[in-house]
């Protein structure tokens, strides 16, 4: 299981980019032309993401900085253990569901402590990439119709994402062994 | 939600501060982190303007079609009170393939679009329908290929394998889409038999 997931990770990549290159070719796309114009749009997207991080990192920092984080970590290391959820990436976490910007503040905090090859910076990355804001995306989706009542949808969503949360720290526990 | 979650850091960070006689760090913390969050969105082109490009090249080659297509069981099984040949189908595989495929700007625009044509089937307008919350649960879970942005920050950060992320996201994400499926079962059929709509 372990190497097969280590596999995936450095065959995922080459592989869908030769198969998008080859398809596009194949069915007559002028692949060179697509690609330079699809590629143009990605300065404006990192642009504009400015203005989320340039909060959410002043305010992670502060957080970090004051000792807060710490006593955070620390102050409920008993509940981030009885979840096996390492107390390090436990902010991380909680974030998450809530503001995409904030948990990936949190991401760079990791990687700036204990580095982005350890166990934790994977983990850390791995809880970032595996759920998307579940707040955001109920407020857009259900806003953009009317709904009003939502039923269960919240409960669902923030169950999963403690779900996956857990699942990452099972995956990466399997790959890297932490 | 958003703006109380972030003056909560701020107010915690400096009431913990002005206890700790920490306040130096945290003034010098302000201005450091405004900085960081801008060379990190800079460096973040590179990688958003490959991905962009050869989604481009899916798009235009019909992949995300193709993806759409084999999807249907899949669809069918999960929305029961959708007709297969109803439009909001369609936009489902749609929103349901541009998040496997990482389209990230895409999918949302794909996934309202999946919305108002659920709406047109919904009795009630003002509540969430089966497949609506449905929509939802796996929106938010969603499998992922390929974490885009994380890989570009992990590569900012010298990572010598900035990809390793891939198959852990995978894994995580397919299991997280599993259990997020099996709740909406779930609450969908407490709440059926608790007798609300």
């Amino acid at each position: 299981m372990q190497a097969v997931i280590s596999a995936a990770s450095s065959w995922v990549l080459p592989l869908l980019v030769t198969t998008f290159l080859v398809t596009g070719f194949v069915r007559r796309v002028p692949v060179y032309s697509t690609f330079v114009e699809g590629a143009k749009q990605g300065f404006g997207t990192a642009v504009r993401l400015i203005p989320h991080l340039v909060a959410m990192m002043v305010a992670v920092q502060v957080f970090r900085a004051s000792g807060a984080m710490d006593l955070l970590v620390q102050g409920l290391a008993p509940l981030w253990q009885w979840l096996h959820i390492p107390p390090e990436v436990a902010p991380l976490g909680l974030l998450r569901p809530i503001s995409s910007a904030g948990s990936l503040a949190m991401m760079v905090d990791v990687f700036r402590r204990h580095g982005v090859d350890s166990p934790l910076g994977l983990l850390a990355s791995t809880m970032q990439a595996s759920t998307d804001t579940t707040l955001y995306i109920i407020t857009v989706y259900f806003g953009s119709v009317g709904i009003q009542n939502i039923r269960y949808a919240l409960k669902v969503g923030l169950l999963a994402d403690f779900i996956s949360i857990l699942a990452s720290v099972l995956a990466v526990r399997w790959v890297a062994g932490l | 939600m958003i703006d109380f979650i972030w003056l909560l850091l701020f107010v915690a960070g400096v009431v913990t501060a002005a206890l700790t006689g920490r306040m130096a760090a945290v003034s010098k913390a302000v201005l450091t982190g405004a900085e960081s969050g801008v060379t990190l969105c800079l460096g973040l082109v590179a990688v958003i303007s490959l991905w962009l490009g050869l989604m481009r090249i899916a798009e235009r080659a019909g992949l995300v079609n193709w993806l759409a297509r084999a999807l249907r069981p899949v669809g069918r099984f999960l929305y029961p009170s959708v007709p297969p040949d109803h439009p909001a189908m369609g936009a489902i595989l749609a929103n349901m393939s541009a998040n496997i495929l990482g389209v990230g700007n895409a999918a949302t625009p794909l996934g309202i679009r999946a919305m108002q044509e659920l709406q047109k089937l919904n009795p009630r307008k003002d509540t969430a329908s089966d497949a609506m919350c449905t929509l939802l649960a796996v929106n938010t879970a969603s499998v992922t290929l390929i974490p885009t942005t994380v890989i570009a920050v992990r590569m900012q950060f010298g990572s010598r394998d900035p990809a390793a992320v891939v198959g852990t996201t995978l894994v995580a994400t397919l299991i997280g889409t599993g259990a997020a499926i099996v709740l909406d079962c779930l609450f969908r059929r407490w709440s059926k038999r608790r007798g609300e709509p």
